[in-house]
């Protein structure tokens, strides 16, 4: 099977800025794929050389097996759902949604009757003689991806989308576009710095590190076997173990991680702490934890609710589940 | 110290923000009654007056004015040779606007997207530059290279291109003898001295079009020409027409560049001059005077009507 979008190689330089420093990736045709990274880390870079905003500075970009290289945007079968959304605001919501069509010279009646549709899909049917002006925010993202859906896209690209939202919206707007996702069968390539939307709503992850990509995978071995300490440390909040810490919890002797809900309190045996300060979450509490007789041994732990956080100072000792600890590559 | 809570006020500065602060409109008011007063009575008065003026009308034989309200002024605004003065300065006033507009744009354009940092500047003193200078010493330096032994036709000769020249002053109506007896180039310094008025506004216009929305309009498959229809014009509309109110009312009322640099013929800034002052026919005048303030309301009128502000 081809890949919807691949990656050869691809660098993009600005001045002696590498943005984008030798991506391989590729985005299998139909799936929901995240561009996770802090900012500046390239991955807005690389969802702009997709659609043809910025051109590598070396390497290939295939979209659908087609190098398209020197294909302006106007030309290409891909939609972006923009940042700061980019209605037009001259423009009431459906001429904004039959925009696609009115540049490809869709007669009047039929690009209307169209932006209708798609405004129906995105639950805003109503709304087709507001001006952008008069919407929230969640309702102009609606539009923002109903306007990028009405040209049917071979992909659909998603800047940020969730960002300016509230957390509420945030979360069913998740959902939303999960759904959405899965019944249109294109394939969607957001780009997010939080890592909750990306585990949450992604098949494939890549996280990006300083132009280049740091790991890629499913959200599951992404959150469970970082292969940096880069990703460790950016997605959730892994312990990252020096191998004498890695090796007391029964681990490899190497840099390795370990997720905080995955380490229990014990009554006998286990490795000997003390207790630091709590953290009351909600849906648990985060203890710190000092291994006895080691300058750099904190390790973070999550207990389950109704477990009582010990008093800091108190001794207490400490139990990596099975399976738990991975080793990762390179280090310190 | 105290054990206040509060301290009493210290001299007048306390005082009065006492009052200011328990009657924020009374700040407004004393703020604004300065320049109310003076457009209220200076300016909204002395329009009061002309208007007032216009309604008179002028006894044929004694040349006095008549203090009695009439209509009969403006009806001698439509004999032919009347009208002719408004025809000729409205299509003036039409085609430097259009001239504006498009000479305004490229330059306007290119300050808002791409010039940064010292071109900016250079951009804001080239545009502003032209006004710095005295607008009669404008008028007649540009009489000087328009004239017939003025530069341009020196450098037409130089480099072979006379019959280009002679061909576009044969156009008959706009051309003439030479460019500073012609209304081409009473259009060339009409629009060399109103421009700096419609790039700036045009450039702020164009500086709040966010770039996203022109990439949103190229991802959704508009080539450049359709994003420059379909998003930046109609996005530009306001700060044109701020721009055109400009370029459009300062032609209007203008009496001295056609006076130094065209034909004979009269605009109608002209026509109130020699209209007041030797013919002593302040009733016409001032109906006259009353014409671009008819003409700029119509415009304004259809520029709304056709959309024009939408996008503010």
């Amino acid at each position: 099977m081809t890949s919807a979008v691949e990656f050869r190689g691809v660098s993009r330089h600005f001045g002696s800025v590498r943005a984008v420093d030798g991506v391989n990736l590729s985005i299998a045709e139909g799936s929901f794929f995240a561009m996770l990274g802090p900012s500046g880390s390239g991955k807005t870079t690389c969802l702009r050389l997709i659609s043809g905003f910025e051109a590598p500075t070396s390497g290939e970009i295939r979209i659908f097996g087609e190098n398209s290289g020197n294909v302006p945007p106007n030309r290409r079968n891909v939609n972006t759902v923009f940042q700061d959304y980019a209605l037009f605001p001259h423009m009431n919501v459906r001429d904004n949604v039959a925009y696609g069509l009115m540049v490809r010279g869709v007669d009047k009646r039929s690009r209307h009757a169209r932006a209708d549709e798609m405004l129906a899909l995105v639950k805003l049917d109503a709304y087709g003689d507001r001006k952008p002006g008069q919407l929230s925010g969640g309702q102009r993202q609606r539009v923002a991806l109903a306007r990028a859906l009405v040209n049917e896209p071979k992909v659909l690209l998603l800047d940020e989308p969730l960002g300016a939202l509230d957390l509420k919206l945030r979360e069913a707007m998740q959902d939303e576009l999960k759904a959405l996702q899965r019944r249109l069968g294109i394939t969607f390539v957001f780009v997010t710095h939080d890592q909750g939307e990306a585990l949450s709503m992604a098949d494939q992850v890549a996280v990006f590190a300083n132009g280049k990509v740091a790991q890629v995978g499913s959200p599951a071995e992404i959150y469970e076997r970082p292969a940096t300490r880069f990703v460790a440390d950016f997605v959730g909040s892994s312990n990252v173990l020096p191998p004498e810490v890695s090796r007391r919890f029964g681990g490899p002797d190497a840099w390795s991680s370990l997720r905080p809900e995955q380490v229990r309190l014990v009554t006998s045996g286990g490795v000997a702490a003390v207790a630091g300060t709590a953290r009351y979450l909600g849906a648990g509490t985060r203890l710190i934890a000092h291994l006895d007789g080691l300058a750099d041994g904190e390790v973070s732990l999550i207990l389950p609710p109704g477990v009582a956080a010990p008093a800091p100072g108190t001794a207490i000792a400490l139990e990596a589940m099975p399976g738990a600890i991975h080793a990762m590559a390179g280090t310190a | 110290m105290t054990d206040l809570a509060t301290h009493p006020p210290r001299g007048l500065g306390d005082r009065l923000t006492d009052i200011f602060w328990r009657r924020p409109n009374l700040l407004l008011l004393l703020l604004l009654a300065p320049p109310l007063l003076w457009l209220g009575v200076v300016y909204l008065g002395s329009l009061f007056a002309l208007l007032l003026q216009s309604f008179y009308s002028i006894d044929e034989f004694s040349g006095l004015v008549v203090h009695e309200f009439t209509l009969k002024t403006y009806l001698e605004l439509l004999r032919p040779s009347n009208f002719d003065v408004i025809l000729r300065t409205v299509a003036m006033a039409a085609a430097v606007t259009v001239g504006c507009v498009i000479i305004a744009f490229p330059i306007a354009y290119y300050a808002a997207r791409y010039a940064r940092g010292k071109w900016k500047a250079a951009f804001y003193l080239g545009a502003m530059l032209p006004l710095w200078s005295s607008y009669l010493v404008k008028v007649y330096a540009w009489k000087l290279i328009l004239a017939k032994e003025g530069i341009i036709t020196w450098a037409a000769e130089g480099i072979g291109a006379s019959a280009i020249l002679n061909a576009i002053l044969a156009i008959p109506v706009i051309g003439g003898n030479s460019l500073s007896t012609s209304y081409i180039g009473t259009w060339i310094v009409f629009v060399y001295v109103w421009i700096p008025y419609m790039i700036l506004p045009m450039q702020a216009s164009l500086e709040r079009v966010p770039v996203s929305m022109l990439e949103a309009s190229s991802d959704l498959g508009a080539s450049a020409g359709q994003t420059l229809r379909s998003v930046i014009l109609p996005l530009a509309l306001p700060g044109v027409i701020a721009g055109s109110i400009f370029t459009f009312s300062l032609t209007l009322g203008d009496y001295i560049i056609p006076q130094i640099v065209g034909t004979s013929r009269l605009f109608i800034g002209q026509a109130v001059y020699t209209l007041q002052g030797t013919a002593g026919n302040i009733p016409l005048a001032a109906a006259f005077a009353v014409v671009p303030i008819v003409v700029m309301l119509v415009y304004l009128a259809v520029a709304k009507r056709l959309g024009a502000f939408d996008a503010l």
